[in-house]
Order: C-alpha cells, then structure tokens, then sequence
C-alpha cells in the first residue's frame, strides 16, 4: 500500500510540474498577448490539480486517514482564474481600441 | 520517505524554480503592462505549488495554509490591477 502511494505520488508530481513548466513556457515563447493568456492556465487547472492530488495521496498514507483539504486549492483557484483572466483581457482589449483611436487621430 | 519520493520532489522543485524564472523573465520584459501582470499571475500560480511541494518534502501541512493564502492574495492583486488598468484607479 505504502509503495503504491509512494509511486502514485512521484508520479503525480513530475507530470504536474512538468504540465506547469511547460505552460509558462508558453508564456515566454508565444508571440502576441492574446496568444500568450491562453499559456499559463494549463499549470493554474491541469498542474495545480496533479500536485494537489499527489499532497492528498502522500498525506493520507503517512498519516493513516483521509485528508482532504488541498481540495480547497483546487476549488479556489478553478473558480477565480477565468474571473481574473477575463477582467485582464477585457482592460487588454480596452487599451488596444483606445490606443488605435489615438493614432488615427493623430494621423488625420 | 522513501527515495522516489525524494527524487521525484527535487524534479518538480526544479521545474517549477525554472517556471518561476520563465514567468519572471516576462514580468522584466515586458513589453506593455498586460503583459507584465500576467506574468505576475503566472508566477504567484508557480509559488503557491513551489508551497505545495515544500510541504510533501518537510512532510508538515503548514506549507498548506500558506498555499491557500498566497492563492487568495493573488487573486485579489491581479483582478486590482487589471481594474487599474482598465480605469485608471482601482476603487471609483
């Protein structure tokens, strides 16, 4: 039991670190902002939900019981990033028209 | 704590150290301020897990309180700067 919770940890954690490091990659790599605020939520859902998992397994098993309460990170941090990546593409969105009246303006 | 888990949590300690520096690259570079605060959400996103894993290594659930903190600061000063962004002050 101790080594199959041990492997489904490891196991668990290397695939959420590497679903995270490869998201914010993308932030890096990617060329434009709208491109680039698609990158990280591959780390904030599928990463953050691996890494939860594997504290939930490894804790369980060293303490003998169920423990549940990393599902509150993940309950959390589901709902509020859509709301905050939203308002950040709709100020983006905002900026951009404002700056293309302000040159035609100029321009004319 | 037996050594795979040792192994595996020195790997996703390094990839995520390595996410961090991805995400603080975007935040020096720029080039305009959207840009600058989703590398910013990114790397609280990337610390709040760095938490997570410190707490399996440590083996204490300290770590989780902290997690959940750095979650909820994170959110409340992202959605404040896009707010500042989108207006020009954050409480009207």
């Amino acid at each position: 039991m101790n080594a199959v919770a041990d492997t489904l940890t490891a196991l668990l954690l290397v695939t959420g670190a590497a679903i995270t490091f490869v998201g914010t990659l993308g932030l890096l790599r990617l060329r434009t902002f709208y491109q680039r605020v698609h990158a990280p939520t591959l780390g904030t859902t599928l990463g953050m939900t691996c890494i939860a998992l594997a504290s939930m397994i490894y804790f369980a098993s060293t303490a003998n019981r169920l423990v549940l309460h990393e599902i509150l990170i993940v309950l959390f941090v589901t709902v509020t990033t859509p709301i905050s990546l939203m308002i950040l593409v709709r100020a983006a969105v905002f900026r951009d028209k404002f700056e293309n009246t302000m040159s035609e303006r100029n321009t004319q | 704590m037996s050594t795979l888990v040792v192994c595996s949590v020195t790997a996703a300690q390094f990839l995520l150290a390595s996410a961090m520096a991805c995400a603080l690259f975007r935040i020096l570079r720029g080039p305009r301020a959207q840009d600058r605060v989703l590398g910013f959400d990114s790397l609280y996103v990337n610390a709040m897990l760095l938490l997570l894993v410190f707490g399996i290594r440590s083996g204490s659930t300290l770590y989780f309180e902290a997690a959940l903190i750095v979650a909820l600061l994170g959110f409340v000063s992202t959605v404040a700067l896009a707010k500042f962004l989108l207006r020009g002050e954050v409480i009207e």
